[in-house]
């Protein structure tokens, strides 16, 4: 593939500008109902949410609409749950994004070997990722954390059983650590999304030359430091990337397991509970905006990352 | 990204590796295994949630919630019963059909809209196609949650609130970016000079099209229905928000399913399975699609 630019310049042989022209619409025209659709449909409501921000909105008061100034983003900014909810976010996608990369490349590491029954383990791998976000928080929440009949408090009174005693411990998992579970069901989910990418990164890996540091006697270790890990940074950067931009955005996990109690509230759900709950529009709007914001500048950062990516592509 | 093609320098130098070095072939070959039996542990301990949730949905409410937990309780259907309004007599096909519906119309249509898209992203190129196809990913970044509140503003004044139809035009353009991305990159392995080539050839349209780009593109087509599929069948926020009784979704049914009086375990179980089923079998038909999906077509 070569360059955009360069394509049909040099072989046009310069027809009438007006011919031109109309070949450049032949061209977009295929191009643009799907980018008009886009640009009405995510566009727009920004520009509505930018628009409602500076008013004072509230649907229980509908008498008091009106023009509102800085005054709704003065009450994001002191808003202590706003602010905590920026950090929950941050504190969430970190964790889990990390973590679930983490395991992801050690399990990847491990499916990309031979051995008996790989294509049972890596079916069993992606099955939690099919399991409706929804359904998997469910799970988590009432079959696994449940302090009374759930499967983690269960086997721990029947290990304790095991050993003769009947006071096993049993803890309530959500309202002693609410963060760490929520994060819990959420790399459980996300784990096998990145062991997916990354075992494919790991396929593509130019066994030649491995096998030739093989033979000029480098060890696991060497191969893993100076081979492996750098072929993988691009798929672990675009893995980072694609689970950041879902998992900055995850609603289903905090609504369902913890309702956005005990400090687990992030700014999708904050968002929606001062909208949808306290039906506040101004100043859902105005974290709203905040919130694109503080996206558009981490975006920028990562969008450098694909772009270095979709180079290499473009350059082949 | 490239595939493995040239196999044959691999496979010399492997046969001289083992003809050069021997490395204790019984501490490797037993290093091997263990790191099999680890992958089996670590595969069990993930799905040991899923088919717990299957163990407990075919339990009675009261086996199901003891604890210790009684694995070998007796089996039954009680709890999918009860999903399907055995005592309530609150049917979930409705929503189920919801589901359905709003997934298969809006995949249907970001193909529509999608596959016309790449064609001009990537065969007969735009000027600053990379600049448009920035826009779509960076659609996909802004966070859905600060566009929500003026659709339903909008929704409510139009009478669209708890319309299936506001769900699937959302879906599509929730799912169209990924959708553009990832057909560009099955687009863009279409052999150009082969399409000149048959041009030149008189070859028809139809011709051409089924001989050169179908084989191509079809994968391509499965995997973005797939992945437009599973987004547009877990979503949960935009159909709590925008929809109520008549057009609530899956996910949605499922959320208002956890009573806070009796036992109802088994019954949410039942309820998750059948909810994922469509996923599942989805999935795992097409699993090597799945990565592509993922990875918006840039891993192949």
């Amino acid at each position: 593939m070569s360059s955009a630019t360069t394509t049909s310049a040099p072989t046009d042989a310069r027809p009438s500008a007006a011919l031109r022209r109309s070949g450049d619409w032949a061209r977009r025209a295929p191009l643009l109902p799907a980018l008009i659709f886009t640009i009405i449909l995510t566009q727009l409501p920004f520009v509505a949410t930018l628009v409602i921000s500076f008013m004072n909105w509230n649907a229980y008061y509908p008498d008091e609409r009106g023009f509102a100034g800085l005054d709704n983003f003065r009450r994001v900014f002191t808003d202590i749950n706003m602010r905590q909810s920026v950090v929950t976010t941050i504190l969430l996608t970190a964790t889990v994004v990390l973590v679930s990369l983490a395991l992801g490349l050690g399990i990847a590491l491990l499916l990309d070997r031979k051995f008996a029954g790989r294509g049972a383990v890596r079916t069993m791998m992606i099955a939690p990722f099919l399991i409706v976000p929804v359904a998997a928080a469910l799970i988590w929440k009432h079959a696994l954390y449940n302090p009374e009949y759930g499967l983690f408090n269960g086997l721990l009174s029947a290990v304790w059983k095991l050993f003769g005693s009947d006071s096993p411990p049993q803890p309530d998992w959500i309202s002693n650590a609410p963060l760490i579970s929520v994060e819990l069901a959420l790399i459980w989910q996300w784990t096998p999304f990145m062991m997916l990418i990354l075992l494919a990164g790991l396929q593509s890996r130019p066994l030649d030359v491995i096998e030739a540091a093989k033979m000029d006697g480098a060890g696991t270790w060497d191969i893993f430091r100076y081979m492996t890990l750098p072929h993988m940074r691009q798929y672990l950067e675009l893995a980072g990337l694609l689970g950041s931009i879902y998992v900055v955005q995850n609603f289903d996990a905090v609504f369902t397991i913890t309702s956005g109690g005990l400090g687990t509230a992030n700014l999708p759900f904050t968002i929606y509970q001062t909208f949808y709950n306290e039906q506040d529009y101004g100043r859902a709007s105005a974290a709203g905006v905040v919130v694109v914001i503080g996206t558009i500048i981490i975006a920028t950062f990562a969008l450098r990352t694909v772009s270095t990516l979709f180079r290499e592509e473009g350059g082949r | 990204m490239s595939q493995i093609t040239d196999v044959g320098p691999t496979e010399n130098s492997r046969a001289t590796t083992l003809n050069n070095r021997k490395p204790r072939p019984d501490r490797k070959a037993r290093g091997g295994a263990l790191l099999g039996l680890l992958a089996w542990v670590i595969g069990i301990l993930f799905v040991v949630p899923i088919l717990w949730m299957l163990l407990t949905s075919f339990h009675s409410e009261a086996d199901a919630a003891t604890n210790p937990p009684s694995v070998l309780a007796p089996l039954t259907l009680q709890g999918y019963r009860e999903f399907f309004g055995a005592s309530t007599g609150a049917s979930p096909w409705p929503p189920l059909l919801n589901s359905m519906t709003a997934s298969l119309v809006s995949t249907l249509l970001v193909l529509l809209l999608a596959v016309p898209a790449a064609y001009a992203l990537s065969i007969k190129k735009v000027e600053k196609w990379t600049d448009v196809m920035f826009f779509f990913l960076s659609t996909k970044m802004l966070p859905i949650v600060a566009g929500l509140l003026p659709i339903y503003i909008f929704a409510q004044n139009i009478g669209m609130l708890d319309n299936i139809w506001l769900l699937i035009i959302f879906y599509t353009a929730m799912n169209l970016p990924i959708a553009v991305w990832m057909m560009r990159s099955f687009l863009a392995e279409v052999p150009v000079e082969m399409l000149e080539a048959a041009q030149v050839d008189g070859a028809g349209l139809i011709r051409t099209l089924k001989d050169i780009i179908a084989p191509v593109v079809a994968p391509g087509i499965a995997a973005v229905s797939l992945i437009c599929f599973i987004f547009s069948w877990n979503e949960l926020l935009f159909a709590r928000v925008l929809t109520a009784t008549v057009a609530q979704t899956a996910p949605v049914f499922l959320t208002g399913f956890v009573t806070s009086q009796g036992l109802f375990l088994a019954k949410v179980c039942a309820a998750a399975i059948v909810v994922s089923l469509p996923v599942l079998a989805a999935g795992f038909a097409a699993q090597d699609k799945l990565v592509q999906g993922l990875s918006m077509g840039a891993v192949k």
